[in-house]
C-alpha cells in the first residue's frame, strides 16, 4: 500500500479549485477560435471575440473567469493500493475546497437548507463527491466547478425503447431549444444514455469532462453526437442566445447497458466557462 | 450608444431591441434572495433599500474582490429568476435591468406598459465586465453574501437592448435570423 495523507489531498484540491476558476482549457479556448472563424453572426464573431479577452484577463490577472464559480464537483478515482492516513478522506476535500474557495477569492455559492432560509454557508461546502475505487496506487482529484445558470438547465425523461436513436435526438434538441440562452451558449451538451435514473445523470454529468474535440470512442455514439450537434446548432440560438450559429461546441454522449422496459435519457449543460483541472498523486 | 442612469422615458423612447449601449452612472445590484426581499418589504408597506424609480439593477452576485481591486468578477446572472419579481419593481417605476437570458411573458409585457428596458449583458465575460465598475459597496442586506444589494459606479459597462419598449426582442430577431429549416 501507498500512503496519500489528508494534507496532500487537501492542497491538491485547494489549487485545483482555484486553477480551475482562473484557467480556462486549451480545447475550450481552440473551440472559441475554431467558433470564431464559422459563426455567421458578427454579433456571435464580437461575443466570441470578448469571451476570448475574458479568458486571458482571466489567465493574467489571476481573477475567477465567471462570478459564479460553482459549486465544487469533484471526482475521485482511488486507487484500490492507496491508503489514506492522518485524517478523514472525505473531509480532506471539503476543507480543500473551503481553503481553495477562501484564499482564491471565489464566491461561495452554497446555502442550506436548499429551501426556506437558504442560508449562504459561506465556504461553498459541501463538495459534491463522486469516488470510484480503480486499480493502481494513485489517486486522481478532477475539480469541476459547476455554475447555477447552467446547471438549472438539467433534463431527465425515462424515455421507453420504442422511443429509438431518433426519440433521443428530438429530446436533446428540444432541451437545448427550451434552455435558450440561460445556460450561456456556446454550451458543451453532455448527455447520459441509459442504466438508472441516477446513474444516467452522473453519465450525463461526466460527459462534460471529456476533452472537447474528443469524440465518443464507440463510432455509433460519436455519429450520434455529430447528429445531434447539427440539430442543436440549426436552432439559431447562438452565443449567448443573440442570434448564431455556435450554440453548442460540441455533443458528448456517454451510455451504458439498461433495463428491457427502459431507455433513461439526461441532459445536463455547461456553459461555456468551461472548467475542470486534475492532478494525480 | 452611450446612455447615464437614472433613465429617462425619453431616452428608453431611443432604444431599440439589438442596440449596442454603454452605461455610465450608478446601477444597483440585487439578485434572487434580494428580490425576494424587496418585495417583501413592499408588501409590509417597508422601504426598500433604494429607490428604484429611474433606476437599473443589475442581476448580478460578484465574486470576492481581490486586496487592491473595486469588485471581484462580476458578469449577469440569468435573468428569469426574476421574473416572480420584476414587474413589481417596475410598477414603482424601475427602468432598467441587465443580466442574461430569455425573459418570460409577464415581464415582457410589463417592459412595455412601465416602459423599462431589458439590457443583455455576456454571460460569463466576469473578469471584462468588472473592468467597467469603478466603485462598488454593500448598501443592504450584507448577511446575503454575495447576493447582498450593492451600488455601483459604473463607466461604459457594456450592453444590448434585449427587449424594449414596442416589444422588439434580440433574442427572437437573432434565433429567426439564424435559424435553418
Amino acid at each position: 500500500m501507498r500512503e496519500v495523507t489528508c494534507e496532500e489531498i487537501i492542497v491538491a484540491t485547494s489549487r485545483l479549485c482555484i486553477e480551475a476558476n482562473y484557467d480556462l482549457g486549451e480545447d475550450v479556448l481552440s473551440a472559441f477560435e475554431s467558433a470564431r472563424t464559422t459563426e455567421p453572426s458578427p454579433l456571435g464573431r464580437d461575443v466570441l471575440d470578448q469571451l476570448l479577452k475574458n479568458a486571458e484577463i482571466a489567465h493574467t490577472e489571476r481573477v475567477p473567469m465567471c462570478q459564479d464559480t460553482g459549486l465544487a464537483v469533484i471526482f475521485v478515482e482511488l486507487g484500490q493500493e492507496v491508503h489514506i492516513v492522518s485524517g478523514d478522506f472525505q473531509e480532506a476535500i471539503h476543507e480543500g475546497v473551503r481553503r481553495g474557495y477562501e484564499d482564491g477569492y471565489l464566491r461561495k455559492s452554497s446555502v442550506n437548507p436548499p429551501y426556506g432560509e437558504r442560508k449562504n454557508r459561506g465556504d461553498n461546502t459541501p463538495a459534491i463527491i463522486h469516488t470510484d475505487i480503480v486499480p493502481g496506487d494513485r489517486l486522481k482529484i478532477t475539480v469541476a466547478p459547476k455554475g447555477g445558470g447552467s446547471e438549472n438547465m438539467s433534463f431527465l425523461n425515462m424515455m421507453t425503447p420504442s422511443a429509438g436513436r431518433q426519440g433521443i435526438i428530438d429530446f436533446v434538441t428540444d432541451c437545448v431549444d427550451k434552455a435558450g440562452a440561460k445556460p450561456c451558449p456556446p454550451i458543451i451538451v453532455g448527455v447520459g444514455i441509459g442504466g438508472t435514473v441516477d446513474k444516467v445523470t452522473q453519465l450525463a454529468k461526466r460527459a462534460l469532462l471529456r476533452p472537447l474535440g474528443e469524440p465518443n470512442s464507440d463510432p455509433e455514439h460519436a455519429a450520434l453526437e455529430q447528429e445531434i450537434l447539427k440539430r442543436v446548432n440549426a436552432l439559431g440560438i447562438g452565443p449567448l442566445g443573440m442570434g448564431g450559429g455556435t450554440t453548442a461546441l460540441a455533443v458528448h454522449v456517454e451510455t451504458h447497458p439498461c433495463h428491457i422496459a427502459s431507455m433513461p435519457v439526461a441532459v445536463n449543460m455547461q456553459c461555456h466557462a468551461a472548467r475542470h483541472k486534475s492532478a494525480i498523486i | 450608444m452611450k446612455i447615464s442612469t437614472p433613465l429617462t422615458d425619453d431616452v428608453i423612447a431611443t432604444l431599440h431591441a439589438g442596440d449596442k449601449v454603454s452605461i455610465s452612472g450608478t446601477i444597483y445590484v440585487a439578485r434572487d434572495a434580494a428580490h425576494k426581499r424587496m418585495v417583501a418589504a413592499l408588501d409590509a408597506g417597508e422601504p426598500l433599500p433604494f429607490d428604484p424609480a429611474g433606476q437599473i439593477i443589475y442581476y448580478m452576485g460578484p465574486s470576492p474582490a481581490k486586496p487592491g481591486s473595486v469588485i471581484g468578477s462580476a458578469g449577469p446572472t440569468t435573468s428569469y429568476r426574476m421574473d416572480a419579481y420584476a414587474p413589481r419593481l417596475m410598477e414603482i417605476g424601475l427602468k432598467g435591468m441587465i443580466g442574461k437570458g430569455e425573459r418570460t411573458a409577464p415581464v415582457i409585457e410589463a417592459i412595455q406598459q412601465y416602459k423599462c428596458i431589458y439590457f443583455g449583458a455576456i454571460g460569463g465575460a466576469a473578469a471584462l465586465i468588472a473592468k467597467s465598475i469603478t466603485s462598488a459597496r454593500v448598501i443592504a442586506y450584507e448577511d446575503l453574501g454575495p447576493e447582498a444589494v450593492r451600488e455601483l459606479t459604473v463607466v461604459d459597462f457594456p450592453a444590448i437592448v434585449m427587449n424594449d419598449v414596442f416589444g422588439g426582442n434580440a433574442f427572437e430577431i437573432g434565433r429567426a435570423t439564424y435559424r435553418q429549416g
